[in-house]
Protein backbone atom coordinates (compact mmCIF):
# COMPACT_ATOMS: atom_id res chain seq x y z
CA UNK A 1 0.00 0.00 0.00
CA UNK A 2 2.82 2.33 0.92
CA UNK A 3 4.72 1.50 -2.21
CA UNK A 4 1.60 2.14 -4.26
CA UNK A 5 1.13 5.54 -2.72
CA UNK A 6 4.76 6.45 -3.39
CA UNK A 7 4.82 5.60 -7.07
CA UNK A 8 1.52 7.25 -7.69
CA UNK A 9 2.63 10.31 -5.78
CA UNK A 10 5.56 10.77 -8.15
CA UNK A 11 3.59 10.35 -11.33
CA UNK A 12 -0.10 9.54 -11.57
CA UNK A 13 -0.86 6.92 -14.18
CA UNK A 14 2.20 4.74 -13.64
CA UNK A 15 0.04 1.96 -12.27
CA UNK A 16 -2.41 2.24 -15.11
CA UNK A 17 0.39 2.03 -17.68
CA UNK A 18 1.70 -1.06 -15.95
CA UNK A 19 -1.75 -2.62 -15.86
CA UNK A 20 -3.13 -1.67 -19.28
CA UNK A 21 -0.18 -0.57 -21.37
CA UNK A 22 0.79 2.96 -22.39
CA UNK A 23 -1.67 3.29 -25.24
CA UNK A 24 -4.73 2.25 -23.29
CA UNK A 25 -3.66 4.47 -20.41
CA UNK A 26 -3.62 7.49 -22.75
CA UNK A 27 -6.52 6.64 -25.02
CA UNK A 28 -8.90 9.43 -24.08
CA UNK A 29 -6.13 11.95 -23.67
CA UNK A 30 -4.97 11.16 -27.17
CA UNK A 31 -8.48 11.36 -28.63
CA UNK A 32 -9.11 14.60 -26.81
CA UNK A 33 -5.95 16.27 -28.04
CA UNK A 34 -6.76 15.06 -31.56
CA UNK A 35 -10.18 16.64 -31.26
CA UNK A 36 -8.86 19.96 -29.94
CA UNK A 37 -6.11 20.22 -32.53
CA UNK A 38 -8.27 18.78 -35.31
CA UNK A 39 -11.05 21.31 -34.77
CA UNK A 40 -8.52 24.11 -34.75
CA UNK A 41 -7.01 22.79 -37.97
CA UNK A 42 -10.42 22.62 -39.64
CA UNK A 43 -10.71 26.34 -39.02
CA UNK A 44 -7.13 26.99 -40.10
CA UNK A 45 -6.91 25.15 -43.43
CA UNK A 46 -9.16 27.88 -44.87
CA UNK A 47 -6.93 30.86 -44.21
CA UNK A 48 -3.73 28.82 -44.56
CA UNK A 49 -4.37 26.77 -47.69
CA UNK A 50 -7.60 28.16 -49.08
CA UNK A 51 -9.50 24.97 -48.26
CA UNK A 52 -12.75 26.33 -46.91
CA UNK A 53 -14.35 23.61 -44.86
CA UNK A 54 -15.25 25.80 -41.91
CA UNK A 55 -15.56 29.57 -41.94
CA UNK A 56 -15.71 31.82 -38.91
CA UNK A 57 -14.70 30.99 -35.36
CA UNK A 58 -16.13 29.45 -32.22
CA UNK A 59 -18.63 32.29 -31.81
CA UNK A 60 -20.23 31.36 -35.10
CA UNK A 61 -19.02 28.98 -37.75
CA UNK A 62 -20.41 27.87 -41.03
CA UNK A 63 -19.36 24.42 -42.17
CA UNK A 64 -19.43 23.71 -45.92
CA UNK A 65 -21.89 26.58 -46.28
CA UNK A 66 -24.45 24.26 -44.76
CA UNK A 67 -24.07 23.75 -41.03
CA UNK A 68 -24.35 26.84 -38.81
CA UNK A 69 -22.97 26.55 -35.28
CA UNK A 70 -23.39 29.40 -32.83
CA UNK A 71 -22.03 29.84 -29.33
CA UNK A 72 -25.13 30.17 -27.12
CA UNK A 73 -23.20 32.19 -24.55
CA UNK A 74 -22.39 35.00 -26.96
CA UNK A 75 -25.98 35.04 -28.21
CA UNK A 76 -27.25 35.26 -24.64
CA UNK A 77 -25.08 38.33 -24.14
CA UNK A 78 -26.34 39.79 -27.41
CA UNK A 79 -29.94 39.25 -26.31
CA UNK A 80 -29.23 40.90 -22.96
CA UNK A 81 -27.75 43.82 -24.89
CA UNK A 82 -31.16 43.97 -26.59
CA UNK A 83 -30.37 42.63 -30.04
CA UNK A 84 -32.26 39.72 -31.54
CA UNK A 85 -30.10 37.84 -34.05
CA UNK A 86 -31.22 36.58 -37.46
CA UNK A 87 -32.51 33.07 -38.03
CA UNK A 88 -29.21 31.51 -39.10
CA UNK A 89 -27.55 32.36 -35.78
CA UNK A 90 -30.55 31.02 -33.88
CA UNK A 91 -30.53 27.73 -35.78
CA UNK A 92 -26.86 27.47 -34.89
CA UNK A 93 -27.63 28.01 -31.21
CA UNK A 94 -30.23 25.26 -31.23
CA UNK A 95 -27.86 22.76 -32.82
CA UNK A 96 -25.05 23.57 -30.40
CA UNK A 97 -27.25 23.39 -27.30
CA UNK A 98 -28.71 20.05 -28.40
CA UNK A 99 -25.23 18.75 -29.16
CA UNK A 100 -23.85 19.63 -25.75
CA UNK A 101 -26.95 18.28 -24.06
CA UNK A 102 -25.94 14.98 -25.62
CA UNK A 103 -22.18 14.95 -25.11
CA UNK A 104 -21.84 16.88 -21.84
CA UNK A 105 -21.81 20.66 -21.33
CA UNK A 106 -18.20 21.12 -20.41
CA UNK A 107 -17.13 18.70 -23.09
CA UNK A 108 -16.74 22.06 -24.82
CA UNK A 109 -13.88 22.73 -22.42
CA UNK A 110 -12.00 19.50 -22.79
CA UNK A 111 -12.67 18.64 -26.42
CA UNK A 112 -13.03 21.97 -28.23
CA UNK A 113 -11.75 25.06 -26.39
CA UNK A 114 -8.23 26.01 -27.49
CA UNK A 115 -7.42 27.66 -24.15
CA UNK A 116 -7.60 24.22 -22.56
CA UNK A 117 -4.42 23.27 -24.44
CA UNK A 118 -2.74 26.24 -22.82
CA UNK A 119 -4.00 25.71 -19.28
CA UNK A 120 -3.40 21.95 -19.41
CA UNK A 121 0.15 22.71 -20.47
CA UNK A 122 0.50 25.16 -17.58
CA UNK A 123 -0.72 22.49 -15.17
CA UNK A 124 1.61 19.87 -16.64
CA UNK A 125 4.54 22.25 -16.28
CA UNK A 126 3.46 23.17 -12.76
CA UNK A 127 3.62 19.51 -11.75
CA UNK A 128 6.93 18.98 -13.55
CA UNK A 129 8.50 21.99 -11.87
CA UNK A 130 7.09 20.89 -8.54
CA UNK A 131 5.37 24.24 -7.92
CA UNK A 132 3.28 23.72 -4.84
CA UNK A 133 1.64 26.92 -3.57
CA UNK A 134 -1.69 28.00 -4.96
CA UNK A 135 -3.82 31.05 -4.31
CA UNK A 136 -7.28 30.38 -2.99
CA UNK A 137 -10.35 31.45 -4.91
CA UNK A 138 -13.42 29.32 -4.54
CA UNK A 139 -14.56 27.36 -7.57
CA UNK A 140 -18.03 28.95 -7.71
CA UNK A 141 -16.31 32.28 -8.45
CA UNK A 142 -16.80 31.38 -12.11
CA UNK A 143 -20.57 31.78 -11.70
CA UNK A 144 -20.03 35.27 -10.34
CA UNK A 145 -17.85 35.93 -13.35
CA UNK A 146 -20.62 34.60 -15.58
CA UNK A 147 -23.15 36.84 -13.85
CA UNK A 148 -20.81 39.79 -14.16
CA UNK A 149 -20.44 39.32 -17.91
CA UNK A 150 -24.22 39.11 -18.33
CA UNK A 151 -24.78 42.24 -16.26
CA UNK A 152 -22.04 44.01 -18.22
CA UNK A 153 -23.81 43.11 -21.47
CA UNK A 154 -27.13 44.42 -20.19
CA UNK A 155 -25.69 47.62 -18.69
CA UNK A 156 -23.36 48.62 -21.53
CA UNK A 157 -25.69 47.43 -24.27
CA UNK A 158 -22.79 45.66 -25.95
CA UNK A 159 -21.16 42.26 -25.83
CA UNK A 160 -18.65 43.69 -23.39
CA UNK A 161 -16.98 40.42 -22.36
CA UNK A 162 -15.90 39.78 -25.94
CA UNK A 163 -13.44 42.63 -25.55
CA UNK A 164 -11.38 40.60 -23.10
CA UNK A 165 -12.57 36.98 -23.38
CA UNK A 166 -9.40 34.84 -23.65
CA UNK A 167 -11.32 31.98 -25.26
CA UNK A 168 -12.51 33.90 -28.30
CA UNK A 169 -9.34 35.98 -28.33
CA UNK A 170 -7.25 32.86 -28.74
CA UNK A 171 -9.47 31.16 -31.28
CA UNK A 172 -10.20 34.27 -33.32
CA UNK A 173 -6.60 35.36 -32.95
CA UNK A 174 -5.18 32.13 -34.34
CA UNK A 175 -7.51 32.31 -37.33
CA UNK A 176 -7.80 36.04 -38.05
CA UNK A 177 -4.59 37.42 -36.56
CA UNK A 178 -3.49 37.52 -32.95
CA UNK A 179 -2.34 41.09 -32.40
CA UNK A 180 -1.77 41.76 -28.73
CA UNK A 181 -4.06 38.88 -27.74
CA UNK A 182 -0.91 36.87 -27.02
CA UNK A 183 -0.40 39.04 -23.95
CA UNK A 184 -3.80 38.08 -22.55
CA UNK A 185 -3.07 34.42 -23.23
CA UNK A 186 0.36 34.67 -21.65
CA UNK A 187 -1.28 36.19 -18.58
CA UNK A 188 -3.70 33.25 -18.34
CA UNK A 189 -0.80 30.81 -18.75
CA UNK A 190 1.37 32.45 -16.11
CA UNK A 191 -1.58 32.74 -13.74
CA UNK A 192 -2.22 29.03 -14.01
CA UNK A 193 1.46 28.18 -13.77
CA UNK A 194 2.58 30.33 -10.89
CA UNK A 195 -0.43 31.71 -9.06
CA UNK A 196 -3.14 29.11 -9.02
CA UNK A 197 -3.59 25.45 -9.81
CA UNK A 198 -6.33 25.04 -12.44
CA UNK A 199 -6.81 28.76 -11.90
CA UNK A 200 -8.49 29.97 -15.06
CA UNK A 201 -10.52 26.97 -16.27
CA UNK A 202 -11.25 25.60 -12.84
CA UNK A 203 -12.25 28.78 -11.05
CA UNK A 204 -12.76 31.83 -13.22
CA UNK A 205 -13.71 31.25 -16.84
CA UNK A 206 -17.34 32.32 -17.42
CA UNK A 207 -17.49 30.40 -20.69
CA UNK A 208 -16.80 27.16 -18.87
CA UNK A 209 -19.31 28.21 -16.21
CA UNK A 210 -21.93 28.76 -18.88
CA UNK A 211 -21.36 25.35 -20.45
CA UNK A 212 -21.48 23.73 -17.02
CA UNK A 213 -25.06 24.98 -16.77
CA UNK A 214 -25.91 23.01 -19.90
CA UNK A 215 -23.98 20.17 -18.24
CA UNK A 216 -26.61 19.86 -15.54
CA UNK A 217 -28.88 18.04 -17.93
CA UNK A 218 -26.46 16.30 -20.25
CA UNK A 219 -26.82 12.69 -21.28
CA UNK A 220 -23.20 11.55 -21.50
CA UNK A 221 -21.60 11.26 -18.08
CA UNK A 222 -18.78 9.33 -16.48
CA UNK A 223 -20.09 6.21 -14.78
CA UNK A 224 -18.25 4.15 -12.18
CA UNK A 225 -19.35 0.58 -12.82
CA UNK A 226 -16.56 -0.80 -10.62
CA UNK A 227 -16.19 1.73 -7.88
CA UNK A 228 -15.74 -0.94 -5.23
CA UNK A 229 -12.49 -1.91 -6.99
CA UNK A 230 -10.95 1.49 -6.17
CA UNK A 231 -7.67 0.97 -4.28
CA UNK A 232 -7.36 4.61 -3.20
CA UNK A 233 -4.33 5.32 -5.34
CA UNK A 234 -5.73 8.84 -5.81
CA UNK A 235 -4.51 9.04 -9.40
CA UNK A 236 -7.89 10.16 -10.71
CA UNK A 237 -7.92 13.04 -8.22
CA UNK A 238 -4.43 13.99 -9.33
CA UNK A 239 -5.26 14.22 -13.03
CA UNK A 240 -8.82 15.52 -12.87
CA UNK A 241 -9.14 19.24 -13.59
CA UNK A 242 -12.22 19.32 -11.32
CA UNK A 243 -11.33 16.76 -8.64
CA UNK A 244 -14.22 17.74 -6.39
CA UNK A 245 -16.66 16.10 -8.83
CA UNK A 246 -15.24 12.60 -8.35
CA UNK A 247 -15.56 12.07 -4.61
CA UNK A 248 -19.34 11.83 -4.18
CA UNK A 249 -19.75 9.22 -6.90
CA UNK A 250 -16.58 7.27 -6.09
CA UNK A 251 -17.15 7.12 -2.37
CA UNK A 252 -20.94 6.83 -2.61
CA UNK A 253 -21.27 9.82 -0.31
CA UNK A 254 -24.89 10.25 0.83
CA UNK A 255 -25.83 7.33 -1.39
CA UNK A 256 -24.67 9.04 -4.59
CA UNK A 257 -25.19 6.65 -7.50
CA UNK A 258 -22.09 5.49 -9.40
CA UNK A 259 -22.24 8.22 -12.01
CA UNK A 260 -20.67 11.67 -11.97
CA UNK A 261 -23.60 14.03 -12.26
CA UNK A 262 -21.64 17.10 -11.18
CA UNK A 263 -21.99 19.58 -14.02
CA UNK A 264 -18.36 20.66 -13.85
CA UNK A 265 -17.03 17.28 -14.89
CA UNK A 266 -15.61 18.08 -18.33
CA UNK A 267 -16.04 14.56 -19.74
CA UNK A 268 -12.35 14.59 -20.54
CA UNK A 269 -12.03 10.90 -19.73
CA UNK A 270 -8.65 11.31 -18.11
CA UNK A 271 -9.88 9.45 -15.03
CA UNK A 272 -10.73 6.47 -17.23
CA UNK A 273 -7.21 6.43 -18.66
CA UNK A 274 -5.41 6.79 -15.39
CA UNK A 275 -7.29 4.23 -13.31
CA UNK A 276 -5.57 0.86 -13.19
CA UNK A 277 -8.70 -0.78 -11.79
CA UNK A 278 -11.01 0.38 -14.60
CA UNK A 279 -13.35 2.04 -12.15
CA UNK A 280 -14.52 4.65 -14.64
CA UNK A 281 -16.14 4.46 -18.06
CA UNK A 282 -18.22 6.68 -20.32
CA UNK A 283 -21.91 6.12 -19.80
CA UNK A 284 -25.11 8.05 -19.45
CA UNK A 285 -26.58 9.93 -16.55
CA UNK A 286 -28.99 7.03 -16.09
CA UNK A 287 -26.22 4.50 -15.35
CA UNK A 288 -27.05 4.08 -11.71
CA UNK A 289 -26.23 0.39 -11.41
CA UNK A 290 -22.98 -1.00 -10.07
CA UNK A 291 -21.55 -4.14 -11.69
CA UNK A 292 -21.08 -6.30 -8.62
CA UNK A 293 -23.06 -6.46 -5.43
CA UNK A 294 -22.26 -3.47 -3.31
CA UNK A 295 -24.05 -1.94 -0.38
CA UNK A 296 -25.60 1.22 -1.83
CA UNK A 297 -25.14 3.04 1.46
CA UNK A 298 -21.44 3.33 0.78
CA UNK A 299 -20.66 3.73 4.46
CA UNK A 300 -17.96 1.02 4.53
CA UNK A 301 -16.13 2.79 1.70
CA UNK A 302 -16.29 6.20 3.22
CA UNK A 303 -15.61 5.17 6.80
CA UNK A 304 -11.84 4.46 6.62
CA UNK A 305 -11.14 7.98 5.37
CA UNK B 1 -25.57 22.18 20.40
CA UNK B 2 -23.24 25.02 21.33
CA UNK B 3 -20.19 22.96 20.42
CA UNK B 4 -21.64 22.30 17.01
CA UNK B 5 -22.64 25.89 16.49
CA UNK B 6 -19.29 27.48 17.21
CA UNK B 7 -17.24 26.10 14.37
CA UNK B 8 -20.14 26.51 11.99
CA UNK B 9 -20.46 30.16 12.99
CA UNK B 10 -16.76 30.65 12.37
CA UNK B 11 -17.08 28.81 9.10
CA UNK B 12 -20.02 30.97 8.20
CA UNK B 13 -18.06 34.13 8.95
CA UNK B 14 -15.19 32.83 6.83
CA UNK B 15 -17.63 31.97 4.06
CA UNK B 16 -19.21 35.42 4.18
CA UNK B 17 -15.80 37.09 4.14
CA UNK B 18 -14.70 34.95 1.20
CA UNK B 19 -17.90 35.66 -0.66
CA UNK B 20 -17.63 39.39 -0.04
CA UNK B 21 -14.03 39.41 -1.21
CA UNK B 22 -14.90 37.47 -4.32
CA UNK B 23 -17.93 39.64 -5.09
CA UNK B 24 -15.79 42.78 -4.75
CA UNK B 25 -13.08 41.35 -6.98
CA UNK B 26 -15.50 40.24 -9.65
CA UNK B 27 -17.44 43.50 -9.34
CA UNK B 28 -14.31 45.58 -9.87
CA UNK B 29 -13.38 43.46 -12.85
CA UNK B 30 -16.89 43.96 -14.21
CA UNK B 31 -16.57 47.70 -13.77
CA UNK B 32 -13.31 47.60 -15.69
CA UNK B 33 -14.82 45.57 -18.51
CA UNK B 34 -17.85 47.88 -18.63
CA UNK B 35 -15.78 51.05 -18.79
CA UNK B 36 -13.50 49.51 -21.39
CA UNK B 37 -16.53 48.54 -23.49
CA UNK B 38 -18.06 52.02 -23.17
CA UNK B 39 -14.80 53.59 -24.12
CA UNK B 40 -14.53 51.47 -27.25
CA UNK B 41 -18.03 52.23 -28.44
CA UNK B 42 -17.04 55.27 -30.49
CA UNK B 43 -15.53 54.16 -33.76
CA UNK B 44 -12.12 55.67 -34.53
CA UNK B 45 -12.11 58.03 -37.55
CA UNK B 46 -10.21 55.78 -39.95
CA UNK B 47 -12.29 52.64 -39.33
CA UNK B 48 -15.32 52.17 -41.56
CA UNK B 49 -17.86 49.43 -40.92
CA UNK B 50 -18.99 47.12 -43.76
CA UNK B 51 -22.18 47.99 -45.69
CA UNK B 52 -25.44 47.69 -43.79
CA UNK B 53 -23.81 47.88 -40.36
CA UNK B 54 -26.27 48.91 -37.68
CA UNK B 55 -25.58 52.16 -35.85
CA UNK B 56 -22.50 51.74 -33.66
CA UNK B 57 -24.35 51.40 -30.35
CA UNK B 58 -26.46 48.55 -31.69
CA UNK B 59 -23.65 47.06 -33.71
CA UNK B 60 -21.52 46.26 -30.68
CA UNK B 61 -24.49 44.35 -29.25
CA UNK B 62 -25.47 42.53 -32.42
CA UNK B 63 -22.14 41.58 -33.98
CA UNK B 64 -20.82 38.33 -32.50
CA UNK B 65 -17.34 38.83 -33.95
CA UNK B 66 -17.47 35.73 -36.14
CA UNK B 67 -15.72 37.13 -39.19
CA UNK B 68 -18.07 35.59 -41.75
CA UNK B 69 -18.33 38.99 -43.44
CA UNK B 70 -14.54 39.12 -43.62
CA UNK B 71 -14.44 35.69 -45.25
CA UNK B 72 -17.10 36.36 -47.84
CA UNK B 73 -15.76 39.71 -49.02
CA UNK B 74 -14.29 38.85 -52.44
CA UNK B 75 -11.91 41.81 -52.29
CA UNK B 76 -10.63 40.94 -48.84
CA UNK B 77 -10.95 44.48 -47.55
CA UNK B 78 -12.35 43.68 -44.11
CA UNK B 79 -10.44 42.96 -40.90
CA UNK B 80 -11.49 41.94 -37.41
CA UNK B 81 -10.25 44.44 -34.83
CA UNK B 82 -7.34 43.18 -32.74
CA UNK B 83 -7.36 43.83 -28.99
CA UNK B 84 -4.93 46.73 -29.27
CA UNK B 85 -7.04 48.56 -31.83
CA UNK B 86 -9.29 51.29 -30.47
CA UNK B 87 -12.67 49.71 -31.14
CA UNK B 88 -14.63 46.68 -29.97
CA UNK B 89 -12.26 43.71 -30.20
CA UNK B 90 -13.17 41.31 -32.97
CA UNK B 91 -15.56 43.57 -34.88
CA UNK B 92 -15.14 44.06 -38.64
CA UNK B 93 -13.93 47.25 -40.31
CA UNK B 94 -11.98 48.48 -43.27
CA UNK B 95 -9.57 51.35 -43.83
CA UNK B 96 -10.51 53.16 -47.02
CA UNK B 97 -7.04 54.46 -47.79
CA UNK B 98 -5.73 50.89 -47.76
CA UNK B 99 -8.56 49.08 -49.55
CA UNK B 100 -11.95 50.65 -50.16
CA UNK B 101 -15.23 48.80 -50.47
CA UNK B 102 -15.89 47.77 -54.07
CA UNK B 103 -19.64 47.98 -53.56
CA UNK B 104 -20.45 44.46 -54.78
CA UNK B 105 -23.88 44.38 -56.33
CA UNK B 106 -24.92 41.22 -54.45
CA UNK B 107 -23.40 42.48 -51.15
CA UNK B 108 -21.89 39.13 -50.02
CA UNK B 109 -20.73 40.52 -46.69
CA UNK B 110 -24.28 41.35 -45.65
CA UNK B 111 -25.58 38.01 -46.87
CA UNK B 112 -22.93 36.20 -44.84
CA UNK B 113 -23.74 37.91 -41.56
CA UNK B 114 -25.60 35.40 -39.38
CA UNK B 115 -26.86 37.90 -36.82
CA UNK B 116 -28.09 40.85 -38.84
CA UNK B 117 -25.43 43.14 -37.39
CA UNK B 118 -25.10 43.87 -41.09
CA UNK B 119 -28.73 44.63 -41.83
CA UNK B 120 -30.23 42.12 -44.24
CA UNK B 121 -32.83 44.63 -45.37
CA UNK B 122 -30.09 46.37 -47.35
CA UNK B 123 -30.65 45.09 -50.88
CA UNK B 124 -29.24 47.92 -52.98
CA UNK B 125 -25.57 48.65 -52.30
CA UNK B 126 -26.08 52.20 -53.56
CA UNK B 127 -28.29 52.80 -50.54
CA UNK B 128 -25.59 51.78 -48.06
CA UNK B 129 -24.21 54.31 -45.61
CA UNK B 130 -20.86 53.01 -44.47
CA UNK B 131 -19.65 56.53 -43.87
CA UNK B 132 -19.51 59.86 -45.61
CA UNK B 133 -16.76 61.37 -47.73
CA UNK B 134 -15.58 64.81 -46.71
CA UNK B 135 -13.23 67.01 -48.68
CA UNK B 136 -11.11 67.62 -45.64
CA UNK B 137 -8.36 69.81 -47.04
CA UNK B 138 -9.10 72.57 -49.51
CA UNK B 139 -5.49 73.68 -49.27
CA UNK B 140 -4.20 70.47 -50.81
CA UNK B 141 -7.05 69.29 -53.02
CA UNK B 142 -5.68 69.71 -56.54
CA UNK B 143 -9.01 70.88 -57.93
CA UNK B 144 -9.13 73.59 -55.30
CA UNK B 145 -5.66 74.63 -56.44
CA UNK B 146 -7.06 75.11 -59.93
CA UNK B 147 -5.99 71.84 -61.58
CA UNK B 148 -8.28 69.34 -63.30
CA UNK B 149 -7.44 66.33 -61.13
CA UNK B 150 -11.06 65.16 -60.85
CA UNK B 151 -9.90 61.72 -59.74
CA UNK B 152 -12.26 61.39 -56.79
CA UNK B 153 -15.12 62.39 -59.01
CA UNK B 154 -14.20 59.91 -61.73
CA UNK B 155 -13.68 56.89 -59.45
CA UNK B 156 -16.88 57.44 -57.51
CA UNK B 157 -19.26 54.54 -58.22
CA UNK B 158 -22.14 56.95 -57.74
CA UNK B 159 -20.62 59.61 -59.99
CA UNK B 160 -22.62 62.82 -60.49
CA UNK B 161 -24.83 62.00 -57.55
CA UNK B 162 -22.46 61.39 -54.64
CA UNK B 163 -19.80 63.74 -55.97
CA UNK B 164 -20.41 66.61 -58.34
CA UNK B 165 -17.97 69.15 -59.65
CA UNK B 166 -19.32 72.61 -58.99
CA UNK B 167 -17.84 75.39 -61.00
CA UNK B 168 -16.53 78.54 -59.38
CA UNK B 169 -14.47 81.44 -60.66
CA UNK B 170 -10.77 81.11 -60.02
CA UNK B 171 -10.26 84.47 -58.41
CA UNK B 172 -6.48 84.12 -58.44
CA UNK B 173 -6.17 84.01 -62.21
CA UNK B 174 -9.44 85.73 -62.87
CA UNK B 175 -9.75 83.80 -66.12
CA UNK B 176 -10.13 80.18 -65.10
CA UNK B 177 -12.65 77.95 -63.39
CA UNK B 178 -12.34 75.87 -60.24
CA UNK B 179 -14.07 72.52 -60.47
CA UNK B 180 -14.91 72.03 -56.83
CA UNK B 181 -15.67 68.45 -55.75
CA UNK B 182 -18.81 68.51 -53.63
CA UNK B 183 -20.03 65.41 -51.78
CA UNK B 184 -23.76 64.89 -51.34
CA UNK B 185 -24.66 62.92 -48.26
CA UNK B 186 -27.90 61.55 -49.65
CA UNK B 187 -26.02 59.58 -52.32
CA UNK B 188 -22.53 58.99 -50.90
CA UNK B 189 -22.23 55.40 -49.65
CA UNK B 190 -18.95 55.93 -47.84
CA UNK B 191 -17.23 53.28 -49.93
CA UNK B 192 -13.97 55.21 -49.74
CA UNK B 193 -12.91 54.83 -53.36
CA UNK B 194 -12.36 58.58 -53.55
CA UNK B 195 -10.09 58.55 -50.52
CA UNK B 196 -8.15 55.61 -51.85
CA UNK B 197 -7.66 57.26 -55.24
CA UNK B 198 -6.84 60.80 -54.13
CA UNK B 199 -3.29 61.42 -55.44
CA UNK B 200 -2.12 63.85 -52.78
CA UNK B 201 0.44 62.42 -50.35
CA UNK B 202 -2.17 62.35 -47.62
CA UNK B 203 -5.68 62.09 -49.00
CA UNK B 204 -7.45 65.43 -49.29
CA UNK B 205 -10.82 63.74 -49.38
CA UNK B 206 -11.50 61.22 -46.63
CA UNK B 207 -14.32 59.00 -45.54
CA UNK B 208 -15.42 59.19 -41.92
CA UNK B 209 -17.99 57.29 -39.91
CA UNK B 210 -21.31 59.10 -40.24
CA UNK B 211 -21.36 60.35 -36.68
CA UNK B 212 -18.15 62.26 -37.35
CA UNK B 213 -18.90 63.54 -40.81
CA UNK B 214 -22.51 64.57 -40.64
CA UNK B 215 -23.93 67.68 -39.06
CA UNK B 216 -27.53 68.04 -38.07
CA UNK B 217 -29.78 71.07 -38.09
CA UNK B 218 -31.82 71.84 -35.01
CA UNK B 219 -35.21 70.24 -35.31
CA UNK B 220 -37.07 73.55 -35.37
CA UNK B 221 -35.23 74.76 -38.45
CA UNK B 222 -37.38 75.06 -41.57
CA UNK B 223 -35.83 75.78 -44.93
CA UNK B 224 -38.15 78.24 -46.58
CA UNK B 225 -37.54 77.06 -50.11
CA UNK B 226 -38.05 73.41 -49.20
CA UNK B 227 -41.27 74.21 -47.37
CA UNK B 228 -42.46 76.20 -50.35
CA UNK B 229 -41.76 73.35 -52.70
CA UNK B 230 -43.64 71.01 -50.42
CA UNK B 231 -46.63 73.34 -50.34
CA UNK B 232 -46.92 73.99 -54.07
CA UNK B 233 -44.20 72.65 -56.29
CA UNK B 234 -44.16 75.05 -59.20
CA UNK B 235 -43.86 78.21 -57.19
CA UNK B 236 -41.08 76.69 -55.13
CA UNK B 237 -38.92 75.69 -58.04
CA UNK B 238 -39.38 78.98 -59.79
CA UNK B 239 -38.53 80.92 -56.70
CA UNK B 240 -35.55 78.85 -55.73
CA UNK B 241 -33.70 77.53 -58.74
CA UNK B 242 -33.66 80.51 -61.01
CA UNK B 243 -31.39 82.70 -58.91
CA UNK B 244 -28.90 79.90 -58.42
CA UNK B 245 -28.55 79.31 -62.13
CA UNK B 246 -28.35 82.99 -62.60
CA UNK B 247 -25.52 83.28 -60.15
CA UNK B 248 -23.65 80.42 -61.80
CA UNK B 249 -24.00 82.05 -65.13
CA UNK B 250 -22.29 85.06 -63.71
CA UNK B 251 -19.39 83.12 -62.34
CA UNK B 252 -18.49 81.31 -65.49
S1 LIG C 1 -13.03 26.79 -18.67
FE1 LIG C 1 -13.08 28.34 -20.26
S2 LIG C 1 -11.00 28.52 -21.03
FE2 LIG C 1 -11.13 26.62 -19.83
S3 LIG C 1 -11.53 25.08 -21.33
FE3 LIG C 1 -13.52 25.74 -20.55
S4 LIG C 1 -14.19 27.40 -21.93
FE4 LIG C 1 -12.02 27.03 -22.29
S1 LIG D 1 -14.14 13.28 -13.45
FE1 LIG D 1 -12.93 12.36 -15.08
S2 LIG D 1 -13.93 13.05 -16.98
FE2 LIG D 1 -14.66 14.35 -15.33
S3 LIG D 1 -13.30 16.12 -15.39
FE3 LIG D 1 -12.47 14.67 -13.88
S4 LIG D 1 -10.98 13.44 -15.03
FE4 LIG D 1 -12.29 14.48 -16.52
S1 LIG E 1 -19.70 45.28 -50.58
FE1 LIG E 1 -18.21 43.85 -51.42
S2 LIG E 1 -16.23 44.91 -51.27
FE2 LIG E 1 -17.66 45.99 -49.95
S3 LIG E 1 -17.30 45.04 -47.96
FE3 LIG E 1 -19.03 43.99 -48.87
S4 LIG E 1 -18.15 42.24 -49.87
FE4 LIG E 1 -16.46 43.65 -49.44
S1 LIG F 1 -20.65 38.56 -40.14
FE1 LIG F 1 -21.93 39.88 -38.86
S2 LIG F 1 -21.73 39.06 -36.78
FE2 LIG F 1 -20.05 38.22 -37.98
S3 LIG F 1 -18.34 39.62 -37.67
FE3 LIG F 1 -19.39 40.30 -39.53
S4 LIG F 1 -20.83 41.82 -38.81
FE4 LIG F 1 -20.18 40.66 -37.02
S1 LIG G 1 -17.09 57.54 -50.57
FE1 LIG G 1 -16.35 58.77 -52.28
S2 LIG G 1 -16.29 57.37 -53.98
FE2 LIG G 1 -17.60 56.41 -52.40
S3 LIG G 1 -19.66 57.06 -52.87
FE3 LIG G 1 -18.85 58.55 -51.45
S4 LIG G 1 -18.02 60.15 -52.71
FE4 LIG G 1 -18.29 58.39 -54.03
Amino acid sequence: MNATLKTSATRPGVEAIAAKGWLAAHKWLFLRRSSQVGILLLFLVGPWFGIWIVKGNLNFSYTLNFLPLTDPYVILQSLLARQVPEKLALIGVTIVVLFYLLVGGRAYCSWVCPVNLLTDFAYWLRVRLGLKGSAHISRPTRYWMLGMTLVAAAVTGSIAWEMVNPVSMMHRGLIFGLGLAWAVLLAVFLFDLFVMRHGWCGHLCPVGAFYSLIGRYTLTRIKLPAREACNDCMDCFAVCPEPQVIRPALKAIDGTPPVILESNCTNCGRCIDVCSKDVFAFGTRFNKVVNSVEPVTGVPQAAPK
Amino acid sequence: MDNENKPSAAARRQFLADTARMACGVGLLGLGVGLYARHAKALPPAAIRPPGALPETEFSAACIRCGLCVRDCPFDILHLAKPEEPMSTGTPYFVARQLPCEMCEDIPCVKACPTGALDHSLKDINKSKMGLAVLVDQETCLNFLGLRCDICYRVCPVIDKAITLDRQVNVRTGRHTHFIPVVHSDHCTGCGKCEKACPTEVASIKVFPLYMAKGQLSSHYRLGWVEKEKAGGSLGSAGCRAPVQHARGHEI
